[in-house]
């Protein structure tokens, strides 16, 4: 069995803790991977000293996307907005714990691109946000 | 003649290869790029070893050759689509490039606002963003063939929106994901009749079908030389030589002119005249000992062969609970199957089938509005051509069946 459908990737897939929409939130961002037409959608509930206190994502996608995004809303819980800003792209395969070629690296990075294009509060997720 | 693919799989080194240790490749991406026989890479490596110059100028033996062999390759793309002259024969890059040439100058030459352009659902991204970009520029309009659920043009709305007077109709051939092979025939005859000029997107059909150019009746045909064995890097426009005449340059350099002044130049004549700057000759050279290679095996007996695939493929896809697969049945569409697996990512699919060395497509395929149309994000696309075997479909099932079981 190929380490890239770990149990916990197909696990994070078909049972995410992190799937949903905060409303009221107080960061929303979502996008698309062009590529595959995978969609994330981002929003955050942040206290009065910018710690995170709510995460949760929505959207469709492969299971690397999916599970990608829902480990990095466990991630950024209890973290500063400074340390959100902070992560990048070898924190994500961390989480992961897979490697993976060119094309898949963006489906497992498009979480962090809407996240990161939420919290600095851009118009669009570019790739810069997660080299 | 029929086509043993066994056989002709000898020619191709790289379905040889293994993906990983033990575990040999089933390519079933041609739709996207054809593997290469030894004929075209040994053609290729020739030239290079032995004729390389650059064309049309020099008067040396090396420039003399090459010149020969970069024209016999016209007139073999001549012959192959039984064009009435090589002089018809333009090279490009590739379909894509051959399109925005026919919206840079026929369009602009002869498109004003308002003027109707009628295209179908099922483009590749290629000929449509050529025309939006020139509805941007020129206010021209845009209207579509709608495919119906059964994966077939809807000739019904086609014939209404002909009312209307279209200044063109550009359709692809045999869409890349549906497979759907259009009735080019009767969609140019009626173009016609409303006064419209014709373009047929043939990415998908030269490589897969016989395609006459005279028999069509088409202004204008389009295709790329890496999906038929080829190389990339060069492709076709074909076009009658009257619109070819009246059509502006394109890119304007070395090759394309007969005279240039200080402040001026005069076009050259067809073909160069849509051929500026050093052209991709050893491309060419390569694309005429593909053309060899299908014309000896037919492309009568190439459609034959896929056919029996196709109708394999489409009835053991059928066999898979949850497997849907897109477009019409065998008997309207070429060797290609898209599909969608319920509840699994075709990504998903693609990258766990690539484990067991299955090469398949995922995505939208660059035809993102026929995805929406349907509904749906991304199909899983596997398809065919002449070294594909009914095995390799049976590898595609077991790994079907496979992710199936790792989904749970």
């Amino acid at each position: 069995m190929d380490d890239l459908y770990r149990d916990q990737i197909i696990d994070r897939y078909k049972n995410p803790q992190y799937r949903g929409h905060l409303d009221p939130h107080d960061i929303h961002f979502e996008d698309d991977n062009p590529l595959c037409g995978d969609h994330i959608e981002v929003t955050l509930r942040v206290d009065g000293e910018g710690k995170v206190v709510g995460a949760a994502f929505d959207g469709r996608g492969c299971a690397i996307s999916q599970a990608s995004a829902d480990l990095l809303m466990e991630t950024v819980m209890g973290k500063s907005l400074d340390e959100v800003k902070a992560l990048n792209k070898q924190d994500v395969l961390d989480l992961l714990g897979i490697e993976l070629g060119p094309v898949r690296l963006k489906c497992a990075l498009l979480p962090l691109k809407v996240l990161k294009a939420g919290v600095y509060g851009l118009g669009e997720a570019s790739d810069d946000l997660v080299e | 003649m029929t086509i043993d693919p066994v056989r002709i799989r000898k020619d191709f080194p790289i379905l040889e290869r293994e993906v990983r240790p033990g575990v040999p490749l089933v390519y079933l991406d041609s739709t996207a790029t054809t593997q290469k026989p030894v004929a075209v890479l040994n053609a290729m490596e020739d030239f290079y070893r032995r004729n390389n110059a650059n064309i049309h100028r020099g008067v040396h033996t090396l420039a003399e050759e090459s010149t020969a062999l970069y024209e016999q390759a016209r007139e073999k793309v001549s012959k192959f689509i039984n064009s009435p002259s090589s002089r018809q024969v333009i090279f490009t890059r590739n379909a894509t490039e051959s399109i925005n040439l026919v919206a840079y100058t026929w369009g602009r030459a002869n498109l004003k606002a308002g003027d109707l352009l009628i295209l179908t659902e099922m483009e590749h991204h290629s000929n449509l963003v050529p025309w939006h970009m020139l509805t941007a520029e020129r206010g021209v309009e845009l209207e579509f063939i709608p495919v119906t659920e059964a994966g077939l043009l809807d000739l019904d709305v086609y014939r209404q929106l002909l009312e209307r007077k279209p200044k063109l109709v550009a359709f692809t051939h045999m869409s890349n994901v549906l497979g759907t092979i259009s009735p080019a025939q009767e969609i140019i005859q009626h173009a016609h009749a409303a006064g419209a000029v014709t373009l047929v997107d043939g990415a998908q059909s030269v490589p897969h079908l016989p395609v006459d150019v005279q028999a069509l009746d088409a202004d204008f045909l389009v295709f790329s030389a890496h999906k038929m064995l080829g190389p990339t890097g060069i492709g076709v426009l074909y076009g009658k030589a009257e619109l070819l005449e009246s059509m502006p340059p394109f890119l304007g350099g070395g090759d394309m002119i007969k005279t240039v002044k200080l402040r001026s130049f005069i076009p050259n004549s067809l073909p160069h005249k849509f051929e500026a700057g050093t052209p991709a000759i050893a491309e060419a050279v390569g694309f005429g000992a593909a053309m060899d290679y299908l014309e000896e095996l037919g492309m009568q007996a190439v459609a034959a062969h896929e056919h029996v695939l196709i109708e394999y493929a489409l009835d053991r896809l059928a066999e898979i609970p949850g497997v849907k697969v897109f477009g019409p049945s065998a008997k309207y569409k070429g060797g290609v199957a898209s599909f969608t697996l319920e509840g699994i990512h075709p990504h998903d699919v693609a990258q766990i089938v690539d484990m067991d060395g299955v090469a398949v497509r995922a995505g939208h395929h660059c035809a993102q509005p026929l995805h929406e149309k349907f509904g749906i994000p991304a199909t899983t696309r596997a398809s065919f051509y002449i070294y594909s075997t009914l095995d390799d479909v049976d590898r595609l099932v077991d790994g079907i069946y496979k992710v199936k079981k790792i989904f749970g």
